[in-house]
């Protein structure tokens, strides 16, 4: 058995982003003032404290800044081992996302691998997990 | 230098370090408060502040079940100021909090103090229930979804990087874990005794690679206090008073993965510009190992070596045994000592500058000046301390 992903509590700043992936979208707030990426998202920009900021669609493909290997099961049902990477967003400078790289073997990830999001959908939320682009 | 203008470390306590204490989590704190109390030769009512971190925490009373407000009524304290909170620079913000207040004039005897309770409120859950959440929100959000629960994940991202970019190997971070239990093993109340091999630390378990079983502190039950006096009061206490020479505390991010680097970084440079003392001036450091890679860091950040060459620094563990030239974690760190939680660094520093270390005081004649640091992740902070 898998254990139940903890979901996100949706709210007016963080729907864009835990939605997206319903029409296959990765959308990451951006200042429309001055271009800055923001994440988390939040409704001012943190580079210039605008107020005028919405969700951008981003590529969706990036690179494993860094990663660890997952191999405690913090409760029974977890499956493990699993990779844990923070990934580095293309087209959108500065940002980085926690996420699990999936499709591979866990200790074939490295820093550096080229990633590709792969949504997955968990009631109201569609989590963008990654998978290495061949 | 007007030194009545200064704050000082006067008394310090702790209660026993265990797992699955029955003695109750205030009764711990008290018994940390009467040992200060009793080495500072004051009487509880001469203290008239309180600081603690991170205050009381309802949804996890075991990380933290004491606050500031409970104390000062348990003890009859006739506060003129107090604290407590987790919104601050890490665990030994509560005395970067304390110091500018006896500074300010607010207070003249503050009591700091760290309780936990975590292995026994685990073994207790009727008494220390867990909350059920439908939801994540905050920072969890960020992480939870992806499995990422523990600290754990996220301090192995760092150390990860550290490993890929400058070349840290296991058998390096291994010197962090193998002094700490080292010196564990000649410290009475640590709640660990006994030594860890290379063979033992390589033959680990990996919980998230590179951080293996030994790299990773344990849930314990303890309290540690410090109590802080201002320069114009220090003349009323007894022991040795240590005086804060420069502090340093900052947040990089919020969350834990927008950060190129740990807080320590900027915290380390921040000490150095608050003092005329430097690196080669300090006899000893305690440093934050919740996870061990932290207190590798520490070493970069505050200027012992270049950055990415911690693990170079600790090779073979010589420089950092009680005997070497900068003593690590004497007192066995978290790793060998327990999860105190930031105060037993700083405990163990001004320990260390009374000469009162026994069997595992540093082998240096007349230590002047030791560095206790906490936290490491977003949160991080250092104090300088000296005995004059």
């Amino acid at each position: 058995m898998t254990a139940p992903r903890p979901l996100p509590r949706l709210d007016a700043d963080n729907r864009p982003f835990w939605t997206g992936g319903e029409v296959g979208e990765l959308r990451i707030m951006r200042c429309r003032d001055c271009g800055t990426f923001l994440h988390p998202p939040r409704p001012v920009c943190r580079h210039c404290l605008s107020e005028n900021v919405g969700p951008e669609v981003v590529p969706g493909t990036g690179v494993v800044d860094t990663y660890t290997v997952n191999y405690q099961k913090w409760h029974p049902a977890m499956d493990v081992p699993f990779v844990i990477a923070r990934v580095a967003l293309d087209g959108a400078p500065g940002v980085y996302l926690t996420t699990n790289i999936v499709g591979c073997p866990a200790e074939s990830v490295d820093v550096g691998d080229r990633v590709r999001v792969r949504f997955e959908q968990h009631e109201d939320v569609w989590l963008p997990l990654f998978e290495k682009i061949a | 230098m007007s030194l009545s203008n200064e704050a000082y470390i006067t008394g310090v306590g702790q209660s026993q370090i265990g797992v699955k204490l029955a003695r109750s989590p205030l009764l711990l704190t008290v018994d940390a408060v009467k040992e200060a109390l009793d080495e500072a030769g004051l009487s509880i009512g001469q203290i008239d502040g309180v600081s603690t971190y991170p205050g009381r925490v309802a949804q996890m009373l075991g990380f933290s079940p004491i606050g500031a407000d409970e104390l000062i009524d348990a003890l009859g304290i006739r506060a003129t100021w107090y604290a407590g909170g987790g919104e601050i620079s890490s665990q030994l913000g509560a005395v970067v909090a304390a110091a500018t207040a006896v500074r300010a004039g607010l207070a003249r005897h503050v009591i700091c103090f760290r309780t936990v309770y975590e292995a026994a409120a685990l073994s207790r859950p009727d008494e220390f229930p867990m909350p059920r959440r439908d939801r994540v929100d905050g920072f969890s959000q960020w992480t939870a979804p992806f499995n990422a629960l523990s600290a754990a994940n996220w301090t192995a991202q760092y150390a990860m990087r550290h490993v890929k970019k400058y070349g840290l190997k296991r058998e390096q971070l291994a010197q962090i874990a193998l002094t700490d239990r080292a010196h564990a093993a000649l410290n009475p109340r640590a709640l660990v005794r006994e030594p860890l091999s290379m063979d033992e630390y390589l033959a680990a378990r990996m919980i998230s690679s590179p951080l293996c079983l030994y790299d990773c502190d344990r849930f314990t039950d303890a309290s540690t206090v410090l109590i802080v006096s201002a320069g114009t009061a220090v003349n009323e206490v007894r022991c040795t008073p240590i005086r804060i020479a420069a502090m340093a505390g900052t947040v990089e991010r919020h969350s834990w993965d927008q950060a190129e680097w740990t807080a320590s970084y900027a915290t380390g440079r921040d000490l150095w510009t608050r003092t005329d003392y430097r690196p080669k001036d300090v006899d000893t450091v305690q440093f934050y190992d919740g996870f061990a890679f932290y207190a590798l860091t520490w070493f970069e950040a505050l200027g012992f070596c270049g950055i990415g060459e911690g693990g170079q620094f600790i090779e073979g563990g010589r420089r950092i045994a009680l005997d070497g030239e900068l003593p690590l974690n004497t007192f066995g760190g978290q790793i060998g000592a327990g999860r105190l939680h930031g105060f037993g660094f700083a405990h163990e520093a001004v320990t260390q500058l009374r000469g009162k270390g026994g069997a595992r005081q540093i082998k240096k004649a007349d230590p002047r000046l030791a560095i206790a640091t906490s936290g490491g992740g977003p949160l991080a902070t250092a104090l300088l301390l000296a005995r004059d």
